[in-house]
């Protein structure tokens, strides 16, 4: 069992390397890097590649480490004890199963996405630390023993806005999925637009690197605006010449708006055309 | 070999421990890189470095360990002759076709450039252009960018990457990661948060179950509800900012800092000063105008405000020490005076300092502050900030 990347996903070696040793040893695979690189994508390809199922845990500011096992409905069970509601009487019917408890009863063992950690309380990923570990919790309420017999392949991404504890980072692997370059880049959009055109692509690809390279931008495009931007391009039907055209109005790209997110980086690039139109 | 490189490790900082190390033996036990050194390379990194800012530790490291290369590393391990990052950056791009190899000479194989290369580093101070020796832009020599010389090695030039004739680890990619250096509005605001300490404080809104539970409990069954304040955030934060003067130049790096902070507090007080603070601060960055007497500030806010100096600290000893020391008017006690006031009444104080560390040492008046500060001057890295903040949460 081993991953050597998808059709529609461009796996770098070092990302293959990465992910077999995650299987291999079945350790939990930290996945970090810029927003917009793939690391969410990475467990949707893995489980098709894989053919497994998908469990996916997303982490919001709220999310207790105690979710992800099991959640005790009390407010239930009190409203049935009042009712007098039979079910009352075994505390199981109360219990919820969390993404973990699924996880680790599925068979055959999933893949568990464990969405943006960074997201959650800092003392999030220290809760979590045996239970990864092990693959087992205790269920206090039926005092039972939720143990995976086949451990789940972890995924966890990041991005980057709490430092995770040491402890916890121990027990990981860990890969920071760079910016793709050029050669790359050609080959994802290859994966996803099989049947572009050789130029616009190489247009395209220029206008998007010399986009990333203007200084000062606040969000830098990254590879799934540049999917986006290409479909529009595509849709629009226009041609390599549009791109390439060196007229002053052309410094900002055509359909900006699908690679540029932020207002100021649009006024930027607004200043920089009326610039280069003085210029001129 | 392998004990050796983890040492390596430890020494250059890349926190790596024990349970790391045997992961590694698992995975190569297991056959996971056999037949390649870049899989290795890659295996291992995914295994012993877990926070990007330590990738360009880890493959400077792995370089050495590995590559035979002469040692960086002096005795205690400590890497000297740093090598500035705008000649590093393309470091190891080596840019020769084999024509061009044969048409000129050239120094002997790769082991002894990179020897060479170690050699004229210690010998050259400065950045240099032109010329046939020493490193720099433009010249014929091996080392240095824009060259000819078919077998140089490319240092800090931005164009035209070769992509099979590079080791991977020598590329240093991940230098931007590093702590020592970048600041932007996001990182402070990760190191700022934390100084976030949740407590409880305010009205209750929040349903408290286990305590509704229990008191229902308690009540025989008659639903009784309980609740609990919300959470917030009760940092509160006296931030004394230097303007003007010698501190133009860092000046954006503070506003920065200035408007992370912005957000991150409740309770987030403000106050300007020039090189150190006096009997006045003022309370916009006109500064002139309205001067705030320093006593109201000691009077007005509680111990239990948290003191944040922001200034490179850089001023003429006599500021510190003598009345009437300041540039700008005449004070009737010297700064230390009014320095001493604002850390007896605020004791959780720390100064940051937009200065490189590395230069302190040269400008008397920091090495002052620093002590009258006992010690807690931090600078404005990311690093910097870390420390400043576990100190001021203590």
């Amino acid at each position: 069992m081993s991953f050597q990347g998808t059709q529609t996903y461009i796996a770098t070696q070092d990302l293959q390397v990465a992910v077999n040793a995650a299987i291999t040893l079945q350790r939990p695979l930290l996945i970090k890097g810029e927003p917009g690189t793939g690391k969410t994508v990475l467990a949707f390809e893995l489980a098709k590649a894989l053919d497994k199922q998908l469990i996916q845990w997303h982490v919001k500011s709220t999310t207790k480490a105690q979710q992800g096992l099991y959640e005790y409905d009390a407010v239930s069970r009190l409203r049935d004890s009042q009712l007098g509601d039979q079910r009352v009487h075994d505390i199981s019917n109360y219990i919820i199963r969390g993404k973990l408890w699924e996880a680790f009863v599925a068979e055959p063992a999933p893949i568990l996405l464990i969405d943006e950690i960074d997201k959650a309380d800092i003392e999030f990923p220290n809760d979590l630390l045996l239970e990864l570990d092990r693959m087992e919790f205790f269920v206090y309420e039926t005092r039972e023993v939720i143990k995976a017999a086949v451990r789940p392949l972890v995924i966890i991404t990041s991005n980057n806005e709490k430092d995770l504890p040491d402890a916890f980072l121990r027990r990981c692997f860990f890969h920071y999925i760079r910016f793709p370059d050029p050669d790359t880049m050609a080959r994802i959009v290859d994966a996803h637009f099989p049947n572009l055109q050789k130029d616009l692509l190489h247009e395209a690809l220029t206008v998007f690197y010399n986009v990333r390279d203007v200084p000062g931008l606040k969000k830098k495009p990254s590879t799934s605006e540049l999917l986006d931007w290409l479909k529009l391009l595509v849709a629009q039907d226009l041609s390599p010449e549009t791109l390439r055209s060196k007229d002053n109005r052309s410094v900002i790209p055509p359909l900006a708006g699908a690679l540029l997110k932020n207002e100021q980086d649009m006024h930027l690039f607004e200043r920089l055309a009326f610039m280069s139109r003085r210029g001129a | 070999m392998l004990s050796r490189f983890f040492f390596n490790l430890r020494e250059a900082h890349v926190p790596v421990s024990l349970k790391e190390y045997l992961t590694l033996m698992e995975a190569l036990k297991a056959g996971l890189a056999q037949f390649s050194v870049d899989e290795f390379y890659y295996l291992s990194r995914a295994t012993l470095v877990k926070d990007e800012r330590n990738l360009d530790k880890f493959d400077q490291v792995f370089g050495q360990s590995f590559q035979g290369l002469e040692s960086a590393l002096d005795a205690d391990g400590e890497i000297k002759a740093e090598i500035p990052e705008e000649w590093l950056r393309l470091l190891g791009e080596r840019l020769l076709t084999e024509e061009e190899k044969a048409a000129v000479q050239a120094l002997g194989g790769w082991d002894k450039l990179m020897e060479t290369l170690k050699q004229r580093l210690e010998e050259q101070k400065g950045r240099h252009q032109g010329g046939s020796k020493w490193i720099g832009t433009e010249g014929t020599s091996p080392f240095g960018a824009n060259g000819y010389n078919p077998e140089g090695i490319r240092i800090g030039q931005d164009r035209s990457r070769h992509r099979r004739a590079v080791k991977v680890w020598d590329k240093r990619e991940f230098r931007n990661f590093d702590d020592s250096l970048s600041l932007g509005t996001r990182n402070i605001q990760v190191a700022l948060r934390r100084l976030r300490r949740w407590i409880r404080q305010g009205a209750a809104t929040q349903l408290d179950l286990p305590d509704t539970i229990r008191s229902t409990a308690r009540n025989g069954g008659a639903l009784d509800l309980r609740l609990v304040p919300e959470r917030h955030n009760s940092v509160k934060v006296l931030l004394l900012l230097d303007v003007g003067g010698s501190m133009d130049d860092h000046i954006r790096t503070c506003e920065e800092l200035f408007s992370a902070a912005r957000g991150e507090f409740k309770h987030l007080e403000q106050y300007y000063f020039h090189n150190c603070p006096y009997e006045g601060l003022w309370k916009d960055n006109n500064r002139r105008d309205q001067r705030i007497d320093t006593w109201h500030v000691l009077h007005t806010f509680g111990s239990d405000y948290k003191l944040i100096f922001v200034g490179d600290a850089s001023m003429s000893p006599y500021e510190l020490v003598e009345q009437g020391g300041s540039v700008e008017h005449n004070n009737p006690e010297p700064g230390q005076v009014w320095l001493n006031r604002l850390t007896t009444t605020f004791p959780q104080a720390v100064w940051l300092n937009p200065l490189d560390e590395a230069y302190w040492k040269y400008t008397h008046s920091v090495g002052m502050v620093k002590q009258m500060m006992n010690d807690r001057m931090y600078p404005l890295t990311l690093a910097g900030l870390d420390g400043a903040m576990r100190e001021l949460s203590r």
